[in-house]
């Protein structure tokens, strides 16, 4: 009955959300203020039933329901009840819903926070998002419904996927959601902005807030992703360059792109056109990243369900959404005029600069990663590629934004003298160019990717430090007061950037120095790596809820001191047979000690594998920085003075007309 | 003129991504295909004694169906098996890792679209076939070469579009 029930309101969702989509924009168009009126209600009732719909396949979920075919699917009895739950969105229909209802959340998010809007701005952008919410119901409705029943039920499911039964995955896909549907937001205000043909300073003051969260998600997002694939596919990596994550990336970048184009539009007026194509691009490619996922166009070590049916289906929702709005844009777009002009060096033209690298290094993602498909289409034959073009293509493409971040913010709107900012910052220049090219040399010789990466990171780090010394030169008070005054905008940018360096340390000293061994082990065998010395104690069978596995003992020792006991297991889950690995881990600030085991070779001798990875965890370590950098960039009091103002305007105006 | 850039773009683009659709990425051409299907000697489910080996078959084009008692998308394509069987397909059955035995009740409460099924309980046979999951189908024709591998449950759209006109093409 329950599932029933939840397919029901699935249903009245759609319903409400076509209202939602249709009603409040042809308000808008008409100067029908009833019209308009009906977005707010109608997105909160649509929020309800999606809200309902999802419970009812969560207590699928945790009831053990085998009589629902998702369930069957993707549950198993024994399964720990976490993982019953977070199984809801393991599925390809449940990850579905878990989207349409976070665009729930970001829509009634947008109705609480626009009471400072236009009337008719906060109906085109409630409306645009309707009609987002609209695709995805019916996409779900017609091709993917998650509460369809199976008969007879089945007496045990199938489990869910072991490499998905894990702390990390129950937040990932949220998170990375609430980053893919909050362009949505963005989305939504460029098209408001199109329809209406009323585009200035005061539209990018309120997408900025949005964008930012949604990009701060995201951020997140991926890092828990990477940081998962790290310690659960047991070989170590932590980016591949696999579709599924290029698919998170590329709407990132263009996220990145269109926060620095904003802050443009925002505060000079400029780059409005650019900033609009952006803001529907990085929807867009939130909406082909769910395309190239649940289609299964492309291959990935994300398995999924392909199905043509439901590829045409998402094909003809990208056709609509996405040809629609480039469709406005072109229409539109020669009626936004840009004012105020800028020379080739000023903050303006470097966050220009910023955009067409972001933009250029997401194009050879795009391209790399439909490059299969293109082959293939064109009976050029099966191809892959794989991380030798990305790293190629990416790392030049790279290496100026990272370099222009440093200096970016040093300099002045309009126009700046360049010769001036070269003074103030030559000896951060020779110290960082000096530390990067010495600082290889003292570990193992000559190596110039190690030397680019850190000459990179150190520069970013002097431009943060040099932006802080100049704002707090002129500031009154002591250090402490000094610091307080800086605005939260002024802090999550530079906290942001510092981030930035801290990833750029991480990825480059982990590609340039780990170590690696494989070796076979039997109980009281030892290997040496990196200065550290890896006794195998053996293994003993373990049992979990929903699986058996051998679980190894290995003692770490540095300098003949024990530093960590990490355990290593090889698991068998019962109901799928699959076999997981799981990696010991030895977490460090400086360094991670990593163990997994291989094939077993005999009763007691296996294969292992033992990693020395210094400073790995700074990639997400730097990651948090970011998101934090723009937690604090968004909360910043210009947006909630600005929100107070208009409402105390709109109260006067309101006490002038009664009076 | 530059405005409309973008809206190309991504045209171009969703041209691909449709004929992209009907393109398998998960297809590599089986190095199966076009060879012999690899012999094997397995017992039959429900009749003690015997064996099925794949020379048995020799003469008749027949499908080898791999399943698991445990596979729900095995379940959603037992229908269309069963209506397969009644219109005379010859399809055995390769029951694979059913450590729990349960394979015979089933298809004793179910029906079975199977002219018969071996027990490959520890997975071997598959493994030789490649199989990477269930449901996997092959087609093996008169001389006890494999000219087809469908991975998935076979819905009646398959069948139509890709067995139908193989087997035709085999059968005369």
């Amino acid at each position: 009955m329950i599932p029933e029930l939840g397919h029901f309101a699935l249903i009245l969702a759609l319903l409400l959300a076509l209202v939602q989509g249709v009603l409040p924009i042809v308000g808008a168009q008409r100067g029908n203020a009833t019209l308009m009126a009906v977005a707010r209600p109608a997105a909160h009732g649509q929020f309800v039933f999606v809200l309902l719909a999802f419970a009812a396949l969560a207590y699928a979920f945790l009831t053990n329901d085998f009589s629902v075919e998702n369930v069957a699917r993707n549950s198993y009895s024994k399964l720990p009840e976490v993982y019953r739950f977070t199984a809801t969105w393991g599925s390809h229909e449940g990850s579905l819903l878990l989207w349409t209802l976070i665009l729930g959340v970001w829509t009634v998010a947008v109705t609480v926070y626009s009471r400072h809007l236009p009337e008719d701005m906060a109906a085109r952008v409630i409306g645009v998002m309707g009609l987002v919410s609209v695709g995805f119901l019916a996409f779900m409705l017609f091709t993917s419904n998650p509460f369809l029943r199976l008969t007879p039920a089945v007496p045990e499911g199938n489990d869910m996927n072991p490499l998905l039964q894990d702390p990390g995955m129950v937040i990932h896909p949220p998170m990375l959601y609430m980053g893919y549907v909050g362009f949505s937001v963005a989305f939504a205000f460029a098209v408001a902005a199109l329809l209406s043909g009323k585009l200035d300073a005061a539209w990018a003051r309120w997408s900025r807030p949005w964008t930012t969260v949604a990009w701060m998600f995201l951020t997140l997002g991926i890092a828990l992703g990477s940081w998962w694939a790290y310690y659960e596919l047991g070989w170590g990596g932590w980016w591949f360059w696999d579709p599924t994550e290029n698919a998170s990336f590329m709407p990132w970048l263009a996220g990145t792109a269109l926060i620095h184009s904003l802050a443009v539009t925002e505060k000079r007026g400029v780059f409005k056109t650019w900033t609009v194509l952006l803001a529907i691009t990085a929807f867009s490619l939130s909406l082909l990243g769910t395309f190239l996922v649940r289609s299964g166009v492309l291959s990935s070590v994300h398995a999924f369900a392909t199905d043509p049916g439901r590829g045409v289906f998402i094909l003809a929702f990208l056709g609509v959404v996405i040809g629609g709005s480039l469709l406005l844009y072109a229409w539109r777009a020669p009626r936004l005029v840009s004012g105020g002009g800028f020379t080739w060096f000023s903050r303006e033209a470097l966050l220009l600069g910023n955009n067409v690298f972001l933009m250029a290094a997401m194009g050879t993602v795009l391209l790399g990663t439909l490059y299969p498909l293109f082959m293939d289409a064109m009976g050029l034959g099966k191809i892959s590629v794989g991380p030798p073009y990305f790293n190629a293509v990416f790392i030049p493409l790279m290496t100026p934004v990272l370099f222009l971040v440093a200096i970016g913010p040093l300099v002045r709107w309009r126009g700046d003298d360049l010769p001036a900012l070269a003074m103030r910052m030559r000896w951060a220049f020779a110290v960082a160019l000096v530390t990067a090219a010495l600082l290889p040399l003292t570990l193992d010789g000559m190596n110039l990717w190690a030397s680019l990466g850190l000459f990179l990171a150190l520069w970013i780090l002097f431009g943060v430090l040099t932006g802080f010394l100049e704002r707090l030169k002129n500031a009154p008070g002591g250090l402490l007061g000094k610091l307080a005054t800086l605005p939260r905008s002024f802090w999550g940018m530079q906290i942001a950037h510092a981030g930035l360096a801290v990833v750029v340390i991480g990825a480059t000293v982990v590609s340039n120095y780990e170590e690696h061994r494989d070796v076979r082990m039997n109980v009281g065998d030892y290997v040496d790596l990196a200065g550290y010395r890896f006794l195998f104690m053996g293994t003993h069978p373990v049992e979990g809820p929903n699986y058996s596995a051998m679980r190894g003992t290995v003692e770490v020792f540095r300098n003949a001191r024990k530093v960590a006991t990490v355990h290593p297991e090889k698991r068998r889950y019962h109901a799928s047979g699959m076999v997981m690995t799981e990696a010991g881990i030895d977490y460090g600030v400086f360094r991670d000690v990593y163990v997994s085991l291989g094939e077993p070779l005999s009763d007691s001798e296996w294969v292992v594998q033992v990693y020395y990875k210094p400073f790995v965890g700074w990639l997400w370590g730097g990651a948090f920085l970011l998101a934090l950098g723009g937690g604090l960039a968004a909360s910043d009091r210009r947006y909630r003075i600005a929100l107070r103002r208009n409402t105390e305007a709109m109260a006067t105006a309101a006490q002038g007309t009664r009076a | 003129m530059k405005r409309f850039i973008p809206l190309l773009v991504f045209i171009v683009l969703a041209v691909f991504l449709y004929l992209g659709l009907y393109l398998n990425p998960r297809e590599v051409p089986s190095p199966f295909i076009g060879r012999p299907a690899p012999d094997f000697t397995l017992p039959v489910l429900g009749q003690p004694g015997q064996t099925f080996s794949p020379a048995d078959a020799k003469g008749r084009v027949w499908l080898l169906n791999v399943w698991a008692p445990w596979c729900v998308s095995c379940r959603q394509e037992h229908p269309v098996l069963m209506q397969l069987a009644a219109s005379g397909v010859a399809i055995y059955g390769l029951n694979w890792k059913d450590k729990d035995g349960e394979a015979q009740a089933l298809l004793a409460r179910q029906g079975s679209p199977y002219v018969l099924t071996v027990d490959d309980r520890d997975g071997r046979v598959g493994i030789d076939y490649g199989v990477t999951g269930t449901p996997e189908t092959f087609i093996i024709d008169k001389a006890g070469i494999i000219r087809m591998k469908h991975v998935g449950p076979i819905t009646p759209e398959i069948w139509q579009k890709k067995f139908v006109p193989l087997l035709k093409e085999l059968e005369t």
